[in-house]
């Protein structure tokens, strides 16, 4: 039984045609690789998931544990357990993370039916994720993403993957502006997250993440569609080749 | 409906305060004239000086043209369709708090301001002005221990009447404006504050206006003098039962700050801003200024300004004193129909004065929000400094955000600094915020504190809850 499970997907982004019949399959607990070309539509698809408001499905069916995702509002997916880690996170001045989070949390957990936590709770708890992505405690108190560093935002949003516990996490290009410590940090944390029960969907360019994390999966976007599923070797044969066979119309050897 | 109906679309928004309490009232005749001056100074039993100051004022009010110098716009005022007096019946002198009509109590509780000995806030000692009279001061003995003055400005013209004659209209002139020299004429209580020599006042003043009757206007003077070395902090609410027609506050308040002491004057005005098609509220045209008298003296203003069909006020600091500080912190907040023109003046005269301006705007619905303010630094004020930053934050397609910064400098050692930005919420931040599990509505207020953050954080404690539930309370609707 599938938890997302994607069917003929058609979806339209400013004013044109993005996504042109997808489809994908995830079940519990697998890691799936997206990768494709700048401009394929791997962002959009995230979107779709998450239920960004600029983007409209206009055809084919996405299911979530066995519910229409496509009726369902943005926060409504994020309580429900749908997570996405921004390609571009984005700043809330004057809005600590500390408070942004707890606030996030607990709306999370009343859609759950479980007790809100206080301040002191939420601390304890932040303390122990930070520490998994090895961030400064420092960066709790300051505005949500405000002068972060490109890095140091998306340790950021591994920080709230952790904390929020979801259960299908979607990465987009989570990876790109990493050093390579920072890369290996920000692996360690996420791969500390797999479990059977949780699934995530991985959106990179390189290969070099998918070392750190393994997928079950690997896809490639193009032209709005997935043209080529494999295992993982299939991220080395893209890393070697490129894109260019797309073009051409042939897959590659 | 799409999401950009959903942050343009506001909804009504619902104005907790808009009972009406039903109690008798000793009222004058509706119009104004030279009788009913005279007549609403015998009422108070008033000393002839300050009859003949109304007088003064009223007559130099009748030649003076309505400011039109700002951006709000309103149909003409009937004056003579005000009540300029109009009090609860009191039978006889008040000898304790225990004496006050309890309807009064009641309707103080309810606005969440209770009075009462047990029950009222520790730390605030509170001022309650209801329509045109004080009704109650609270913390009284305790303060004149330390020989603060705290009471009614009624009741600082029969006690203090040196004080009050020395230091009245000494900042803000009669003459300044239509509606200071209406305020003059007519005015009919407010607050006094005077703290000694070396004092710091052990706990927050403030008082609570209250309009009650219809067709009413509202007319207080509110008076605080710091003098050397002390310091006060004083704060200020307001409200008002929800009527179709429109009713006048224009109110004056003045400060004077003598060497080294400093005044903290915090605002949170709610006073009811008319429906969602703009019928009725309160028109809130205020003149406020302090003087920074005395050497290294320092004024601080707060607002935040939710409520009023129409805001015009600049309260604003005359840097008179050599290194005298002057500071502008203020929320303004306009939805619906509401119309807000609002800022400050700083004018630098001493030398080495600073000033610092931040001005937060924040339009929503067909709301229309100004920012009007001016630095003005004189020949003399060597080394003078001033910092204004003004941002405004849109929230829909059909309101509206303008600033208006004038400045004016005559001296060439004199630092001007001016910053200047608008944003609309994004639908990006809506998004993120909705992404990890926070609801729009939820998400908008969270926004909108943020962006106000470096302003609340300048208020009491008590205050800043209040005043950050009451942003939240006037968005309430403003996503759908
Ligand atoms: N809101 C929008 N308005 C206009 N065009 C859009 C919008 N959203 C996406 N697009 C377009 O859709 C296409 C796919 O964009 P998308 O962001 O999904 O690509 P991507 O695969 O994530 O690319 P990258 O690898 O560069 O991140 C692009 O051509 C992009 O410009
Ligand atoms: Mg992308």
């Amino acid at each position: 039984m599938s938890l997302l499970e994607i069917e003929d997907l058609h979806a339209r982004a400013g004013g044109s045609e993005i996504l042109k019949g997808l489809s994908l399959g995830v079940r519990p607990g697998e890691v799936h690789a997206v990768m494709g070309p700048n401009g394929s539509g791997k962002s959009t698809l995230a979107n779709v998931l998450a239920g960004r408001p600029s983007v409209e499905v206009t055809s084919g069916k996405v299911l979530f544990g066995g519910r229409n995702l496509v009726e369902m509002a943005p926060e409504e997916r994020a309580r429900e357990g749908i997570f996405l880690a921004f390609q571009y996170p984005v700043e809330i001045p004057g809005v600590t993370n500390l408070y942004f989070l707890k606030a996030a949390l607990n709306a999370i957990r009343k859609h759950r039916g479980e007790a809100e936590l206080d301040a002191m709770d939420f601390l304890k708890l932040a303390r122990e994720k930070m520490k998994l992505v090895e961030m400064d405690e420092k960066m709790m108190g300051r505005a949500v993403n405000e002068g972060f560093s490109g890095g140091e935002k998306k340790r950021n949003e591994v920080l709230q993957m952790a904390i929020l516990e979801p259960r299908l996490a979607v990465l987009d290009e989570t990876d790109s502006g990493l050093d390579i410590d920072a890369l290996k940090i920000v692996s360690k944390g996420v791969n500390s997250l797999r479990s059977p029960e949780r699934s995530m969907i991985v959106i990179t360019h390189y290969q070099r993440l998918l070392d750190y994390i393994v997928p079950d999966f690997v896809h490639v976007l193009a032209g709005g569609r997935i043209v080529r599923s494999g295992g993982k070797e299939l991220a080395s044969e893209l890393e070697e080749q490129g894109y260019a066979w797309i073009e051409k119309g042939a897959a590659p050897r | 409906m799409t999401p950009g109906e959903s942050l343009e679309h506001l909804a009504n928004r619902e104005y907790k305060w808009g009972f009406v309490t039903d109690i008798e009232t000793d009222s004058v005749p509706a119009g104004l004239s030279e009788d009913v001056i005279r007549l609403i100074s015998s009422k108070k039993q008033e000393p002839e000086w300050l009859l003949e100051w109304r007088l003064k004022a009223y007559r130099r009010w009748l030649e003076m043209p309505e400011p039109e110098w700002s951006s709000v716009r309103f149909p003409p005022i009937d004056y003579q369709a005000i009540v300029y007096y109009s009090a609860p019946k009191q039978k006889k002198k008040l000898e304790s708090l225990d004496e006050v009509d309890p309807k009064l109590l009641e309707t103080y509780e309810k606005l969440g301001i209770p009075l009462g000995e047990q029950k009222r806030l520790a730390g605030v000692a509170v001022d309650a002005v209801f329509d045109s009279v004080s009704v109650a001061t609270t913390f009284r003995e305790e303060l004149s221990k330390k020989g603060i003055l705290f009471c009614s400005f009624s009741e600082a013209v029969r006690e203090h009447p040196e004080l009050v004659r020395e230091y009245l209209g000494s900042v803000v002139p009669y003459s300044d404006n239509k509606h200071a020299a209406l305020n003059s004429a007519v005015f009919t209580d407010g607050s006094f504050v005077y703290v000694p020599k070396g004092v710091r006042c052990p706990m927050e003043l403030s008082t609570y206006f209250r309009i009650n009757a219809a067709n009413t206007g509202q007319f207080e003077r509110t008076l605080i003098i710091a003098d050397e070395g002390s310091y006060v902090s004083y704060l200020e609410g307001c409200t008002a039962p929800q009527r179709d027609e429109n009713q006048l506050h224009a109110a004056v308040v003045e400060l004077v700050a003598l060497e080294r002491a400093e005044i903290k004057y915090s605002t949170v005005q709610n006073w009811y801003p008319g429906d969602a098609e703009g019928r009725g509220g309160i028109y809130n045209f205020v003149t406020k200024r302090g003087k920074c008298a005395g050497r290294a003296s320092k004024i601080s203003w707060t607002q935040v300004e939710t409520g009023s069909a129409i805001t015009w006020k600049y309260p604003s600091c005359i840097l008179l004193g050599d290194d005298s500080i002057g500071e502008f912190y203020s929320v303004a907040l306009t939805a619906n129909r509401q119309q807000a023109d609002t800022g400050t003046k700083m004018i630098h005269i001493g030398k080495n004065t600073r000033s610092t301006i931040v001005s937060k705007g924040i339009s929503t619905g067909h709301g229309q929000n100004a920012y009007r303010g001016q630095v003005r630094v004189q020949k003399g004020a060597d080394g003078a400094r001033n910092y204004s930053q003004c941002d405004s934050l849109l929230i829909g397609d059909r309101c509206g955000a303008h600033t208006f910064p004038y400045l004016e400098v005559r001296n060439p050692t004199a630092t001007v600094e001016h910053e200047a930005t608008t944003s609309k919420i994004g639908e990006d931040q809506l998004f993120y915020c909705q992404q990890r599990g926070i609801s729009a509505e939820d998400a908008v207020s969270m926004i909108v504190n943020g962006f106000c953050k470096q302003v609340l954080k300048e208020l009491p404690m008590e205050f800043a809850v209040e005043a950050q539930k009451l942003l939240g309370v006037s968005l309430e609707g403003s996503v759908g």
